[in-house]
């Protein structure tokens, strides 16, 4: 299983791409790919916070992901 | 009573997000209009640039509104309006309208919905200064 990971804001300027392929075996949590997008990016762990969403909802550590889940990293979010 | 919710990349019209909200059932509209400031934190701004994930943004937008007819069962109509884009200083960047039978739940659930917005809708902002560009509230 691969995953798409969107991404956006400050996770793209550090990324270098506005979405990233994960290749099988790809993180299969939320936790796990946090996890494992600090490793390969260190930097997304200086930010102040960094949540995933899975299909335009906001997602706990815990939730399973999956290869037809729309995913981004959403980092501080600053609208208005 | 279906909101009107809306991301844009063009000019807000003001007068368009306060006629949607129209309604004989109320006798209040409270607004909120959200423009860009020459300076943040002492520094000197020149223009801003918000970016938005379209979709969750106005899903999280949708859920923010559920919250407040929850919490104001009195209120009527709702509009959001967001830009996206490159905003020059003086720009309006975001519209809320509110409508209610009285004012003081007008000002309180107009408050709530840009309050919550700026905590869980998915728009990011980049600063332009003279020399360079931050990304708004990224670092500790």
């Amino acid at each position: 299983m691969s995953l798409k990971i969107a991404l956006f804001g400050i996770t793209r300027d550090i990324v270098g791409t506005s979405v990233i392929e994960l290749p099988a075996p790809a993180p299969a949590t939320v936790g796990e790919l946090l996890a494992e997008m600090r490793r390969q990016y260190p930097a997304l762990g200086e930010l102040r916070s960094c949540a995933v969403a899975v299909n335009n909802e906001y997602a706990n550590a815990d939730q399973p992901l999956h290869t037809v889940d729309e995913i981004a990293l959403i980092p501080p979010v600053a609208g208005g | 009573m279906t909101p009107t919710l809306s991301i844009t990349d063009q000019p807000i019209d003001i007068a368009a997000a306060l006629a949607a909200v129209q309604t004989d059932a109320a006798g209040a509209v409270n607004s909120f209009i959200g423009t860009v400031r020459n300076q943040s934190g002492g520094r000197p701004v020149r223009r801003l640039h918000y970016e938005s994930y379209d979709s969750m943004a106005l899903t999280q937008l949708g859920h923010v509104v559920a919250q407040a007819y929850d919490k104001w069962p009195m209120l009527q109509e709702v509009a959001v309006v967001h830009r996206k884009g490159t905003l020059e200083l003086g720009d309006v960047a975001v519209v809320v309208a509110v409508a209610t039978p009285h004012r003081a739940e007008s000002f309180a659930a107009c408050q709530f919905i840009i309050d919550t917005l700026k905590q869980v809708v998915t728009i990011w902002k980049r600063e332009e200064y003279e020399d360079g560009t931050e990304w708004v509230a990224a670092h500790p």
